[in-house]
């Protein structure tokens, strides 16, 4: 009983960071219609400069994430206004191989400058933890998961209650009707790409956290959000939330529990088994809706 | 004009392996081998517009099929072969997800298709050699085998690069013809009409479903035998060789070469598989671990190359092809001639 709710803590600490990372691409994909495969190397950016600005310039942990996740949302601007806009309308194709050529040769720039060793990120609870009858809560857990849930709720209040927020919505919900009654289209893409990056940074902070540390192969894990994004729908956001906390808890129980015939590692692919399985029950996810076609 | 040309490059393909190193030629040998990939994956995504950035499941599965088919006791020319069959039939499992799926959704499913590949392939040992690879044999015909034995040509002597050498050109030449003729028919066009819109497709009486296993199948069958030609010619293969970059060099090929063309895989696999022997010659380029080696160099230069292409040429090297020769015939139209300059060339015309 102990060991279950052990991991099942653990499954909702990787669960909010996995939230976190599919939310990252469903914003970007509500409104602009891009899977966006550069988000597992925005994470790696952001663990990296995180890293570099805490440990390496010596800057405080909590302004060195501010300042990463700043950077990052720049970026994630520059990318969009600088590559994305010119190939706006395209066909999926275009888009998903833009990102994802951007997102390779990113994580190898990465690589390169920072070598392929592990980096700690600075970050102040490295292993420390508190004792809850007999579960061991592990502080970066702890904060993981209160600040996921901190950052869900300013997300949804920013999405239901703000100017932007509406403007997001009524992008999302038809891109041409909204420019036409003066909704800043272009605004609005840049807008979701800046919170790309802000939740690439926290998502990659989290990632990072211990027991891992900041490392070229972040990526592969990283890339295990895309099931929690399938699961959840690319357009739901309520959806990224679920399909994150499912395909967390789904990868702790199976690492501690698969049976050793399934092989080692099971856990990692394992959320791509419940992918594919749900995929072929609801091709749209379990929160997506069937696009309606018109011939 | 065509045959003139079709002519020369056969001529050049000919004698390459007795002008280039032998560096060079090991190179040469990726890049046919690769090619006749890159042409499957273009049949499939090119032609019938489905992405898939799971080649390299296809490719493992014609490898560990060969050799499972050569551990038997089975000679090359039906393991060769039968690694086609082996991941067209893996191809034809996968055709359903694409009935169900489209675009994203396809492509992030192939992706969960080569963890899966992997996982299988880290895990079982007995096929794999686990962890830390195995060896496969080398093509053999009789007991001629090409790894060892040189052939004759009366003066000429060819040995194992300058074998695999051909074996591969001939493969692609034939891949390359078939990939041709497959979009002059019925099933070709198909597919096409499936890329540009499904549902048109399917009034005029295309059946989408079969169209997209067809494609998967075909193009399965070509990673297949790229993948078994790829592992006996390098004679041993780990795991993780099979990953997902893999993938991506293949889908780089067909985007830098030109999507739905028939010289644009050729063109790809050029670039791409050309590219880490190119950069090993730089210089300034350290081992990895320190500074930028020449893999992660290349790398950058993928995904560099996949995003300017996209956004400036989408049609790769064979629309960038046109465009010099549209413009050189400009030039020539301008010029006023016994015409009166007017505009006569079908190039102007459209």
């Amino acid at each position: 009983m102990t060991e279950l709710a052990q991991l099942l803590f653990q499954g909702v600490a990787l669960g909010a960071t996995y939230s976190l990372i599919a939310l990252g691409f469903v914003v970007v994909f509500r409104a602009s219609k891009v899977v966006n495969f550069a988000q597992t190397a925005m994470l790696l950016l952001g663990a990296y400069l995180v890293s570099w600005l805490a440990v390496d310039q010596g800057i405080a942990f909590a302004p060195a994430v501010l300042l990463a996740a700043v950077l990052l949302a720049l970026g994630g601007i520059g990318f969009q206004a600088g590559v994305l806009r010119r190939v706006a309308g395209q066909e999926p194709f275009v888009l998903v191989m833009i990102t994802l050529g951007a997102g390779i040769a990113l994580i190898a720039l990465v690589e390169a400058v920072f070598g392929p060793e592990q980096r700690p990120i600075g970050d102040p609870w490295a292993a420390s933890a508190v004792s809850v009858g007999g579960v061991t809560l592990l502080w970066v857990k702890v904060w993981t998961i209160g600040v996921v849930v901190a950052a869900l709720v300013a997300y949804f209040a920013f999405d239901r209650f703000s100017r932007y927020g509406l403007a997001i919505r009524a992008t999302a919900a038809d891109e041409e009707a909204a420019g036409a009654v003066g909704v800043p289209v272009r605004r609005v893409h840049m807008i979701t790409w800046a919170l790309a990056g802000v939740l690439a940074t926290l998502g990659g902070v989290f990632l990072a956290g211990f027991p891992n540390a900041a490392h070229p192969t972040m990526g592969d894990a990283a890339l295990r959000a895309f099931p929690a994004v399938i699961l959840g729908g690319l357009e739901s956001p309520i959806g990224a939330v679920v399909g994150g906390m499912v395909i967390g808890i789904v990868e702790v129980l199976a690492a501690g529990y698969a049976p050793a015939e399934l092989g080692a590692n099971f856990h990692a692919i394992a959320p791509y088994l419940v992918m594919m399985l749900v995929l072929l029950v609801r091709p749209y996810g379990l929160f997506g809706a069937r696009p309606v076609e018109r011939l | 004009m065509r045959a003139a040309r079709l002519m020369a490059l056969t001529g050049v393909a000919l004698v390459l392996p007795f002008v280039l190193s032998a560096a060079w030629l090991t190179t040469a040998v990726f890049v046919l081998v690769a090619a006749i990939a890159v042409t499957g994956l273009n049949v499939l995504t090119g032609y019938a517009g489905q992405i898939s950035l799971g080649h390299a499941f296809f490719l493992a599965a014609g490898a560990y099929g060969a050799v499972a088919l050569a551990d038997a006791g089975l000679p090359s020319p039906f393991w060769i072969p039968a690694a086609g069959v082996i991941a067209a039939a893996f191809g034809a499992l996968a055709g359903p997800l694409a009935l169900r799926l489209s675009g994203l959704y396809l492509a992030l499913v192939t992706l969960g298709l080569v963890f899966l590949g992997q996982h299988v392939l880290f895990n079982v040992a007995s096929l794999s050699g686990g962890p830390e690879g195995r060896e496969f044999p080398a093509v053999s015909v009789g007991s001629f085998d090409f790894a060892q034995d040189t052939l004759a040509i009366g003066p000429l002597l060819v040995e194992g690069n300058g074998l695999y050498y051909y074996l591969a050109a001939a493969l692609l030449a034939a891949t390359t013809l078939y990939a041709r003729n497959l979009i002059r028919t019925r099933p070709g066009r198909a597919m096409v009409a499936v890329r540009e819109r499904p549902a048109a497709a399917a009034v005029m009486g295309v059946d989408v479903a079969r169209t997209k296993v067809v494609a998967f199948v075909v193009s399965s069958f070509f990673a297949g035998v790229s993948g078994a030609l790829y592992a006996s010619y390098v004679g041993f293969a780990q795991p993780g060789h099979w990953d997902v970059m893999l993938s991506i060099q293949y889908v780089a090929a067909i985007v830098v070469g030109g999507m739905g063309s028939v010289a644009g895989p050729l063109l790809g696999a050029v670039v791409i598989f050309a590219l880490p022997s190119l950069l090993r010659e730089l210089p300034f380029l350290g081992e990895t671990g320190s500074g930028f080696s020449a893999s992660e160099l290349a790398t950058i230069i993928y995904g560099f190359l996949i995003v300017a292409f996209l956004v400036a040429e989408p049609r790769g090297l064979v629309g960038i092809g046109e465009r010099i020769r549209r413009a050189g015939t400009r030039m020539r139209a301008s010029v006023p001639s016994s015409t009166g300059g007017v505009l006569t060339t079908k190039e102007e015309r459209r």
